[in-house]
């Protein structure tokens, strides 16, 4: 995406260039190295954790914590299961229905097209908020600890509708349509053996995109979600942590519950939690960063 | 109507997602009323009484509601700021690189915190400030200072959220500018180099100018989201730690706490009422004032 432009007689000299190299290479290992840090602690030994505490070069390396992670925590497997599961099922649904707005509305002789672009539009400008929307879910469509609550509010995302609406309007001409029109397609085989095929790259970005926020999300599960085998991963991470840090915090309540202490996460397992948690995303997003990137930019410079 | 007849099957085609957009924009726009009322369960939403503005009034006369609103407010505009010159000056940076594959590798690198889910994060915070055996604490003690307990103390807390939302944020940022500026003509350089500009007076003339208005657009998007918070950063991030309020607690978060932990329902929908009506009120005037100085860049 950074296009290659004739810079011969006007690049940075070699002292800049490496500074700036310097620079960022710095800038990289503070973005990587947090990582890399609760990666290192979740296969350390326990030994080293209590000795020298939290450190990149620990003294004994133990798997113990995945061993025991989806061995005595039958509940990671299953908000696991739940994750990706929410995840597959909203993207897949989130890409279909938003390609099923983002269409009609990029057509310039659909009559309606201004009228549901500004219905669209105006969920960007206000919104009801948190708490209406939690009374609307909970006691008008009931709802309350059903994985819909969870699929439901990320399915349309106004802004990637006009994105895709963007990406209609640029790659595909209206004498396409027009023509596909006289050797008699209708409306729907137009849309899903034209429009379609034609337009896998803002697909594959708003794919990227859905699987994202599908995975990371763990606050419409704070709301609605209730019942523990429920819980999605990002969720049931979230708790963990938030237990741990309020029973350390309340002495006095620890040592009335020994038990609860004992069942506690000890530090290696609580971050291979983090690790398991932050999934398969980290390992296939360079691969999509072209993708996603453009997928970006074409929704900012459109507005 | 005999145009919309014709093209019935497109409008077809917009009914799921139109109703997704009902249930989840539009009833709750609707839903804002129940700030006027007092809610409870026995008569439900529809048969509670009408109260008028008495839920704002409790709403303003308590303290929390200014504690809230400067948080709110001056994060936001710390991180417009910051964000804002740490992405620019990242992009022209990196645009500046003679290694082409280097400065994908590290756009690769920088952009990678924002695949985080703020739970991920706060584990990866967790393990810098974890009191007992953190890594902060441990260097600490390795050079002779005293552990600090992060998680009681509300001086350093604005500075770890600055740092966080930076963290995570100034990378995809960048990448925006940096393809602005790929997307500027090379001509204006050449020019540039002919008449004897360096490379900082071509920043400052040619690049900057040339990807002003994405920073106008995305600066409007931000304005219009002051009165927002990332509920993720000021709640899970200092793990809800009551210590730490005064310095943590922003409109989303109090929202959040009241409406959850008290069920107290009037009180937070007036607190979530204000906030909608304040940014809607603020993308409008921020647009019209874009508009008024140069009408090519205004939103809509």
């Amino acid at each position: 995406m950074i296009k290659v432009r004739n810079k011969r007689d006007n690049s940075i000299g070699p002292v800049a260039n490496a500074a700036l190299n310097a620079w960022f290479i710095l800038l990289s290992l503070a973005c990587v190295l947090p990582i890399l840090l609760v990666v290192i602690v979740s296969v350390s030994h326990n030994d080293s954790l209590l000795n020298r505490g939290y450190s990149f070069f620990p003294e004994k390396l133990s798997g113990i914590a995945y061993e025991s992670l989806f061995k005595d925590y039958g509940t990671i497997v299953g908000a696991y299961g739940v994750s990706i599961g929410i995840t597959v099922a909203g993207t897949l649904l989130s890409v279909l229905l938003m390609a099923l707005y983002a269409y009609p509305i990029s057509r310039g002789d659909y009559p309606l097209r201004s009228f549901f672009t500004f219905v669209l539009f105006f969920t960007m400008l206000f919104s009801g908020g948190v708490v209406s929307k939690y009374i609307v879910f909970t006691q008008a469509i009931g709802l309350l600890d059903s994985y819909m609550a969870l699929i439901l509010p990320l399915l349309i995302v106004p802004f990637n509708v006009f994105i895709m609406r963007t990406f209609f309007q640029t790659t595909i001409h209206p004498a396409l349509i027009e023509s596909s029109r006289i050797d008699g397609a209708g409306e729907w085989l137009i849309f899903f053996r034209i429009v379609l095929p034609l337009s896998l790259p803002v697909m594959a970005t708003m794919a990227l995109f859905g699987t994202i926020a599908y995975w990371n999300d763990w606050f419409n599960s704070l709301l609605f979600i209730r019942s523990e085998e429920k819980y999605p991963l990002q969720f049931l991470m979230m708790r963990v942590l938030n237990d741990v840090q309020y029973l350390r915090n309340n002495v006095q309540l620890a040592a009335q519950n020994p038990e609860m202490m004992s069942q506690l996460p000890n530090e290696s397992l609580q971050m291979a939690m983090a690790v398991v948690g932050i999934g398969p995303i980290l390992l296939v997003y360079p691969f999509f960063q072209k993708y996603f990137v453009k997928g970006l930019t074409v929704g900012a410079i459109k507005g | 109507m005999l145009a919309l007849w014709k093209y019935r099957v497109l409008t077809f085609m917009m009914f799921p997602a139109l109703l997704i957009v009902v249930l989840n924009n539009y009833l709750p726009m609707f839903g804002v009323f129940i700030a006027f009322k007092n809610i409870n369960y026995t008569d439900g939403i529809w048969g509670s009484p009408w109260i008028g503005f008495k839920n704002f009034e409790f709403l303003f006369s308590s303290q929390s509601i200014w504690r809230i609103t400067r948080n709110t407010v001056l994060y936001s505009l710390t991180f417009m700021v910051i964000n804002l010159v740490l992405s620019v000056g990242i992009a022209v940076a990196i645009s500046e690189l003679r290694g082409r594959l280097l400065a994908k590798g590290y756009q690769t690198l920088i952009i990678m915190p924002y695949f985080l889910s703020m739970v991920v994060v706060s584990y990866l915070v967790y393990a810098f400030l974890n009191p007992d055996r953190g890594f902060v604490n441990v260097l600490l003690e390795t050079f002779g200072a005293d552990r600090v307990f992060w998680y009681s103390e509300t001086e350093y807390w604005p500075y770890i959220l600055t740092l966080v939302n930076a963290w995570k944020g100034v990378g995809i940022g960048a990448v925006i500018y940096i393809a602005a500026i790929a997307g500027i003509d090379p001509e204006y350089y050449e020019a540039a180099v002919i008449d004897g500009a360096s490379k900082w007076r071509q920043t400052i003339h040619i690049t900057l100018p040339s990807i002003q208005p994405i920073i106008i657009i995305m600066t409007i998007l931000s304005m219009g989201h002051v009165f927002n918070s990332d509920f993720g950063l000021f709640y899970q991030v200092p793990m809800d730690a009551g210590a730490l309020y005064p310095v943590t607690d922003t409109v989303d978060t109090y929202v959040y706490r009241v409406l959850m932990e008290l069920n107290d329902i009037g009180m937070s929908s007036a607190a979530a009422l204000v906030q909608s009506v304040l940014g809607f009120i603020l993308v409008l005037a921020t647009n019209a004032t874009v508009r008024k100085i140069n009408r090519e860049q205004a939103l809509f």
